[in-house]
């Protein structure tokens, strides 16, 4: 969200330097990792914890490999990636749209930005019982939550990027007498791409959060449903397997939508 | 141009928008209400506006609103305790300690954009369906934010105050609590803020879903009830509550760093 800053690491301090394996850093992280792994070992082996809380590795990697070669597993995971993608289309179109108009016009902007502002960072998942109400307990309701999380991080980078645009464009663009849609597709949008794409990035992350919450709380299929369900079979090797997989997901389709931006910066410069 | 003719015109510009707002919400309410009443919105999906404020006071005096904040509060303050000493100190530790901060930011940085909140059936397995599971969430979605701004605070602390310091000849410790911690201090708030909003976040959510705590539970509660009003009503406390904490957080926000 537009209000929650950036938590990113600067360029500058992602480099490592030369020579990956005689770089110091490598090794360190490599000694973590190991370290974080062999007192994970160490506490599957010593009982302290309730029995299958802490699973072993091997337990850990034969699940995440019988979660991996399972087609059922992808059935789910389609599900839920429809749901979040749906949800992203319609948050998205919608957040652009409102976002577009708040940006454009400064009395607009004025009286209802601030109710976007300051609705953005409440939680979302509260609205779950409603959206149950009006969209039913199937997937329309998983889509209106992962629409109403997206919406609001997206509107408020197109205000933003709206507010951003060189004004010599918008007049270039009323001087060729261009209609409403010519100006938002000529000129609004290409102008505005990259904080669009930045929203887009934020509004992807909450979106599949929103979209998961409510399958854990409702649902019968999709990856929420399959993790909800481990937890009541205590399967927890299972859901040790399935986090994994989420968070590589979630974090690599994170990675994905913001190098399309930084590409896009770049191709600008 | 008068100081009077200056105060009309900027109560004008403020005056406009904020009626414009507020009115669109008001009529808003008006319209639903109209809606549903002649038929067109189905009453049992969506209660009237006029029953949802009707329900606030039942919702206050019967259903106890104001312990089951307590509760919340508590749990944010817990968490949000945790958060402020564990993700300063570690924030510190990793300024002291270049080599291991290489090493780790960007783990940290990845950790602040994972969807933690999903781990929360495994936090019900190792904390049980208590306190301490809502906690322990809040606690993971705020503590990355509060590591980063207060490595970020102190890398950015001017290499001038750092000289002067020197100058003085202050001790290591001298030189932290006198130059380098009060220099950074803005920027730590703003992971603060941060940090205590994914908390927050996190805490009402997870109360939600776990049907366990304050304020998240009682959304629960009412909506398996099939208390319409009553469930509108509460997520509109829930609303406010995090609107009003939102911007009292920004409040201090804006006192410690002029100008932004």
């Amino acid at each position: 969200m537009a209000e929650t800053g950036n938590l990113s690491v600067p360029a500058a301090r992602r480099s490592n330097g030369p020579g990956l394996w005689s770089n110091p850093v490598t090794w360190l992280r490599i000694a973590i990792i190991v370290g974080i792994l062999a007192i994970w070992e160490a506490t599957a082996a010593s009982g302290l914890l309730y029995r299958d809380v802490v699973p072993s590795l091997l337990a850990i990697g034969r699940a995440l490999a019988k979660l991996l070669s399972n087609p059922e597993y992808y059935w789910h995971l389609s599900v839920t990636a429809g749901e979040v993608g749906t949800g992203l289309v319609i948050g998205g179109l919608l957040g652009l749209t409102v976002g577009i108009a708040f940006g454009a016009s400064k009395l607009l902007g004025k009286s209802f930005e601030p109710y976007l502002y300051y609705l953005g960072p409440t939680p979302k998942i509260i609205f779950f019982p409603i959206m149950i109400m009006w969209f039913g307990v199937g997937p329309g309701s998983k889509v209106a939550m992962g629409a109403i999380s997206c919406f609001f991080p997206i509107a408020l980078s197109a205000a933003a990027g709206m507010r951003q645009i060189d004004e010599v464009l918008i007049r270039v663009g009323r001087s060729f007498r261009a209609s409403t849609s010519q100006m938002v597709m000529k000129i609004y949008l290409p102008a505005m791409r990259l904080p669009v794409v930045n929203g887009v990035r934020l509004g992807l992350g909450v979106a599949i959060i929103g979209t998961l919450l409510a399958e854990t709380k409702l649902s019968n299929r999709g990856i929420g449903y399959l993790i909800i369900q481990a937890y009541s079979l205590f399967d927890m090797p299972s859901m040790y397997a399935m986090l994994i997989v989420l968070f590589i997901i979630a974090i690599g389709a994170n990675a994905l939508v913001g190098r399309i931006g930084r590409f896009d910066a770049i191709k600008q410069k | 141009m008068n100081a009077a003719a200056t105060t009309r015109k900027f109560s004008e510009q403020r005056f406009l928008p904020f009626t414009l707002g507020f009115g669109a919400l008001v009529a808003f309410f008006v319209a639903v209400e109209v809606l549903i009443r002649i038929g067109v919105i189905s009453r049992y999906i969506v209660p009237l506006p006029t029953q949802i404020f009707a329900a606030f006071e039942r919702v206050i005096v019967e259903e106890e609103i104001l312990s089951r904040f307590r509760v919340t509060f508590v749990e944010a303050a817990i968490a949000g305790g945790m958060i402020s000493v564990v993700g300063i100190s570690l924030g510190i530790l990793l300024y002291r300690f270049d080599l291991l901060r290489r090493a780790t930011e960007t783990w940290v940085a990845a950790m602040a954009s994972a969807p933690t909140v999903l781990m929360y059936p495994l936090f019900l397995v190792i904390f049980g369906r208590s306190m301490w599971t809502i906690i322990m969430m809040g606690f993971v979605a705020g503590l990355p934010a509060v590591i980063l701004k207060t490595l970020e605070g102190l890398s950015g602390t001017r290499r001038v105050l750092i000289n002067v310091g020197r100058s003085f000849n202050l001790t290591p410790s001298q030189q932290f609590t006198k130059i380098l911690l009060p220099a950074a201090l803005p920027t730590i708030f703003v992971g603060l803020r941060l940090g205590l909003i994914f908390m927050l976040i996190n805490i009402v959510g997870v109360e939600f879903l776990i049907n366990f705590g304050g304020l998240g539970q009682l959304i629960n509660d009412l909506a398996e009830r099939y208390d319409l009003p009553g469930t509108y009503a509460t997520i509109f406390f829930v609303v406010l509550v995090s609107v009003c904490f939102f911007i009292f957080t920004e409040k201090v926000e804006r006192w410690l760093r002029p100008g932004t």
